[in-house]
């Protein structure tokens, strides 16, 4: 099952847990299936139905483009990272 | 003169400005405040000359004034009366480029090519009175002119390298001529 | 990957004259400031004569009375953006705040805020018309560091801005980040030496020589066109719609020649105004900056405070570092502090981690990209730490970082593993340097070395590979050419069509004319663009098969493409070279046009190492630097003498940084440095030849293993150099820059210890 990782501030809503077995095809999913088990976290991941622009996700190392409907695979490691691109 | 509502406009008598520029006769018309190389860019075209600061501190509108590198942005467009000016446009002879232009491209002396215009012209003043420079007199003789891209590591081995060159087809010409 | 059968390449990796050389060295290249068009008219701006202040009101009356004067528009004149970030292209921009920067609305937020822009028939009769418009402020409290922002009952610059962890009061610290990994007090408690320091550095420019530029033309069907000066035409089209509140189709980019931008032009300052000034009035408008305006109100990089505690065990491992950060955003939220503290620590494995980090608003220009944003200010503070740690383990510096260093498998500061990288690589190459190796035994003088880190970037590219009649092929990119771009990517559709490379045209495109392509910035261009023509070049050559094929009567897998050279495996039927096969293009199915379009995958980090050698005066405090050496790992170096190019201007920003380069602004919060004779850039006399080291570790994710080369080598030098100066004369210094008053200082406060230490001995 996939691993979604949490970033340091939002430990709070997962009872301090960093890494979480999840279930999903992709990042979507994996976002919905964190909010089934840690409620209100979604909110700090998705603005308006999709990824915050502020956050970017990465799968197995790599900065996934398509966001949301990245696809996710039965051993991938999901990281949310801050965004880059700050200074513009 | 002109009037708008009341109101005067500023715009002062134009004068005329009879001037060698790169090599032929130029006549043009500029008011008193204009800078030559507003001059040069704005009522000649030639818009090879770079506008970088107005200050005087970048190099970028580095022209030749009767053979001395300067600053067109701190020469107004009158004072070019009577003067010869080159400008970046004159560096070539007709079919081929000046030692310097070459060189700059073989040692890859620029990147973006803002300041590419104004250093060719300093060099060009450093190498017509002093043949055989120094890397520290050519730091010295470039040092008004500033870029940001290169970290001036290949512009000075351009003209150490060209200034080289041009010895050699001098010294060559004169054994032919001799 | 090799293009050729013996495993060679034949034109990458050689050193060919760029393609639009000869354009530059004789003045014929245009520049944003050099295009003209018949009726134009001239731009100037007025702009804020306060760090902080309410608008009152505005009167043009006057202004607009002036002869000569066509237009004038105020904040007014722009739709209100709702405030909210959305997705331009790949850039979240919050269009609210970058509408509020382009032109203020009620409040002025920085010295150089604009807040009209006049058009009129002469750049002299605009700016006296800017002289005429009147404007009543209620001038407001100045904050101007981290400090004086994050301080309870700090003045608020936005009033928007909520901190929603504290019950949505105001605030002007705009975002916080945090990482954490192991356990730092743990580590601490495990460490043999533990280095505990707080840095500031200061504001610095971009500092390219050319001012920011652009002419509009609006046309009376609503299209228009903007001629700039830009790293990213797409997104000065996406950006300057959001602000015009028009959409993208409407606008079409024409990107001139650039004249430098290093991250500052990625985003947009008088586009927009160009556009509307022309919608104004029916005619073709220009703006360009002045410099004093480029310093005023064009994007900087953010100046910075870091804390940083750093723990190392006796026999040299790095066990746990905890730091804060905080970096000056200017007026609107968005510094680059989530990747400075991504790169704080990126060439390490330490096990036990805490970084807070905090984006602050200040009454300061915005700050844009500037070449591994973020990264510098890091790396001052981490690598002096990590010098100091060194010395009291008595370990080399190198070996120090080649011992912690990371490397293929190495933790990330954000978790996934490093996959191929070439860190260690950089730190033996300066190690194997006749540099390293040489001895520095004259007084006052020291050698300083440091590494630094920058992801790179993918994102999105187009190309077009056209094959000519005659043989000869163009490569159409969007990724305007600032460095050297247009040779790499000539050289890469050279290498793989088996072409010389001055058969290749390489051509910069604008907006309309080629599938979108995201900046030119982030190390990104030979990688991903790259990437871009490597496929399109590939497809042109899938296409060719099928013709040769054609003409053969065969099928086209039984055609094979080898150096340049289609080849049928019947020798009744010789080897046909692409230039015979282009004249029959026409009469087998006509043109070939090879595309591709990425959002390319397999980012490759950058790293470099940097060592320095300096010679302080210790009776004034100036710092000379001798001798300089930078390595990095490229990947694959395309063109060798353009990567070297990169590293030495990278390392020169950075020496600039380090030593002179600061934002001075007096207690009003006015800026006193508004010219480069007190914005002091290195020039000539500053700086000795840049020896250069290029590493080359292939990017696995990458066909030709490239990397991008564009940023990393301006991290390491202003750390190299405070560890050099420490060498020289034993003061650590902690801010930037070091100038000849705040090292004085030091070594006159070390002379005082040392003298009272002899008094106390005696």
């Amino acid at each position: 099952m996939p691993i979604a990782i949490i970033p340091a501030l939002l430990r709070k809503y997962t009872a301090g847990q960093e890494r979480i077995t999840v279930q999903g095809r992709t990042v979507r999913e994996v976002v919905a299936d964190l909010e089934r088990h840690y409620p209100g976290i979604a909110a700090h991941l998705l603005e308006d139905g999709d990824l915050k622009p502020s956050i970017a996700v990465s799968i197995d190392g790599e900065i996934a483009p398509e966001g949301l409907l990245g696809p996710v695979d039965e051993a991938s490691e999901v990281y949310f990272l801050p965004a880059l691109g700050g200074g513009r | 003169m002109a009037q708008k509502n009341g109101v005067k406009a500023p715009i002062s008598r134009k004068s005329l400005v009879d001037t060698t520029i790169n090599g032929e006769p130029v006549e043009f018309l500029c008011e008193p405040r204009q800078s030559l190389l507003e001059c040069l860019r704005d009522v000649l075209e030639l818009t090879g000359s770079k506008e970088g600061c107005l200050t005087g501190d970048c190099g970028a509108c580095t022209v030749l004034m009767d053979g001395r590198a300067v600053c067109s942005c701190l020469v107004l467009g009158v004072e070019a009366q009577g003067k010869n000016i080159v400008t970046v446009e004159g560096l070539a002879e007709t079919t081929r480029l000046h030692a310097l232009q070459q060189k700059f491209l073989e040692h890859a002396s620029l990147q973006c090519g803002i300041c590419t215009p104004g250093f060719l012209m300093s060099a060009k003043a450093l190498l017509d009175r002093n043949p055989d420079p120094t890397e520290r007199e050519v730091r010295y003789a470039l040092a008004g002119n500033l870029c940001r891209c290169t970290g001036y590591d290949k512009i000075v081995r351009a003209v150490l390298d060209a200034a080289k060159t041009l010895r050699e087809t001098r010294d060559a010409s004169a054994a032919a001529g001799s | 990957m090799a293009a050729s059968s013996n495993g060679n390449f034949r034109v990458i990796g050689t050193r060919p004259i760029r393609h639009d050389g000869i354009e530059k060295v004789v003045g014929r290249a245009k520049y944003g400031a050099d295009y003209s068009f018949p009726g134009m008219l001239h731009g100037k701006l007025l702009r804020s004569p306060h760090a902080h202040a309410r608008i009152k009101s505005i009167n043009v009356e006057k202004a607009l009375k002036l002869p000569g004067v066509k237009a004038i528009v105020t904040g007014k004149d722009l739709p209100r953006a709702e405030n909210k970030i959305e997705q331009a292209g790949e850039m979240a921009i919050n269009p609210y705040y970058l509408s509020m920067n382009i032109l203020a609305h009620d409040k002025v937020l920085y010295d150089g805020h604009a807040i009209a822009a006049v058009a009129a028939t002469s750049p002299h009769i605009a700016e006296e018309a800017v002289r005429l418009i009147e404007v009543e402020y209620e001038v407001l409290p100045p904050v101007m560091t981290v400090d004086a922002a994050m301080k309870p009952g700090a003045a608020i610059l936005l009033h928007d801005l909520r901190n929603k962890e504290e019950g949505n009061k105001e605030t002007n610290v705009a975002q916080h980040h945090q990482f954490k990994r192991g356990d730092v007090e743990a580590g601490f408690k495990s460490a043999d030496f533990i280095v505990e320091r707080e840095f500031n550095t200061a504001m610095v420019h971009q500092g390219y020589i050319e001012p920011h530029n652009a002419v509009g033309i609006y046309n009376n069907d609503g299209q228009a066109t903007i001629y700039c000066s830009t790293q990213g035409a797409f997104d000065v089209r996406s950006l300057s719609a959001q602000v015009l509140g028009v959409p993208v189709g409407k606008l079409k980019v024409v990107p001139a020649e650039i004249g430098g931008g290093f991250g500052g032009k990625t985003t947009i300052y008088l586009e927009p105004l160009s556009v509307l000034l022309s919608q104004k009035t029916g005619a073709p408008v220009k703006l360009v900056m002045s410099r004093a305006e480029v310093l005023r109100a064009s994007g900087p990089t953010s100046g910075s405070k870091i804390k940083i505690k750093m723990g190392a065990t006796r026999d040299g491992k790095i066990i746990a570092a905890q730091i804060w950060m905080a970096y000056e955003a200017g007026a609107f939220p968005g510094s680059p502090v989530g990747a400075g503290a991504m790169c704080i620590i990126a060439p390490y494995t330490i096990e036990n981690l805490h970084i807070d980090a905090y984006d602050v608003v200040v009454n300061r220009p915005k700050t844009a990209a500037y070449r591994a944003p973020g990264a510098t200010n890091a790396a001052m503070a981490s690598e002096t730490i990590i010098d100091e740690l060194a010395d009291k383990c008595g370990i080399d510096p190198i070996d120090f970082r080649i011992m912690n260093g990371v490397k293929e498998g190495s933790p990330q500061v954000v978790g996934p593993p490093f996959k191929r990288i070439g860190f260690i690589e950089t730190c033996e190459a300066i190690k194997n340097s006749e540099h390293y190796k040489s001895k520095l035994e004259v007084p006052f003088r020291g050698r300083g070395v440091a590494s630094g880190f920058w992801f790179n970037a993918g994102m999105q590219s187009s190309a077009t590979v056209n094959i000519h009649t005659d043989g000869t092929a163009s490569v159409v990119t969007g990724s305007t050419d600032i460095g050297g771009s247009r040779a790499a990517m000539a050289m890469i559709t050279a290498e793989l069509l088996g072409l010389p490379v001055n058969d290749v045209r390489p051509v910069v495109a604008d907006t309309d004319s080629i599938g979108h392509t995201d900046v030119t910035g982030g190390s990104r261009v030979t990688f991903a663009t790259g990437m871009a023509v490597y496929e399109a070049a590939q497809d042109a050559i899938a296409q060719l098969k099928k013709r040769a094929a054609m003409v053969w009567e065969l099928k086209p897998e039984q055609v094979e493409f080898r150096d340049g050279e289609f080849l049928s495996g019947d020798p009744s039927k010789p080897p046909m070279k692409i230039k015979e096969l282009s004249k029959r293009l026409a009469r087998t199915g006509g043109p070939i046009t090879g595309r591709a379009s990425v959002n390319a995958r397999g980012v490759g980090p950058a790293f470099a190492t940097t060592c320095i050698d300096v010679e302080v005066d210790p009776d004034t405090g100036k710092v000379q630097v001798l001798r300089c050496t930078v390595a990095q790992d490229a990947g694959r170096a395309i063109h060798p003498s353009y990567v070297e190019g990169q590293m030495q201007g990278g390392t020169a920003q950075g020496i600039g940084w380090a030593l002179n380069e600061e934002y001075f602004y007096d207690d009003k919060g006015i800026l006193r440095n508004t010219g480069l004779l007190d914005y002091r850039m290195p020039t000539c006399l500053d700086l000795p030849l840049i020896e250069t080291a290029i590493v080359e570790v292939p990017n696995p994710g990458h066909p030709l293993g490239v990397r991008g080369v564009g940023e990393v080598s301006i991290v390491p030098p202003p750390a190299a150099v405070a560890n050099a100066i420490y060498d020289a004369v034993g003061v650590r210094m902690t801010e930037t820059p070091m100038s000849p008053p705040k090292l004085l200082k030091e070594i006159l406060k070390k002379r005082a210890a040392e003298n009272a230490q002899s008094a106390a001995a005696d």
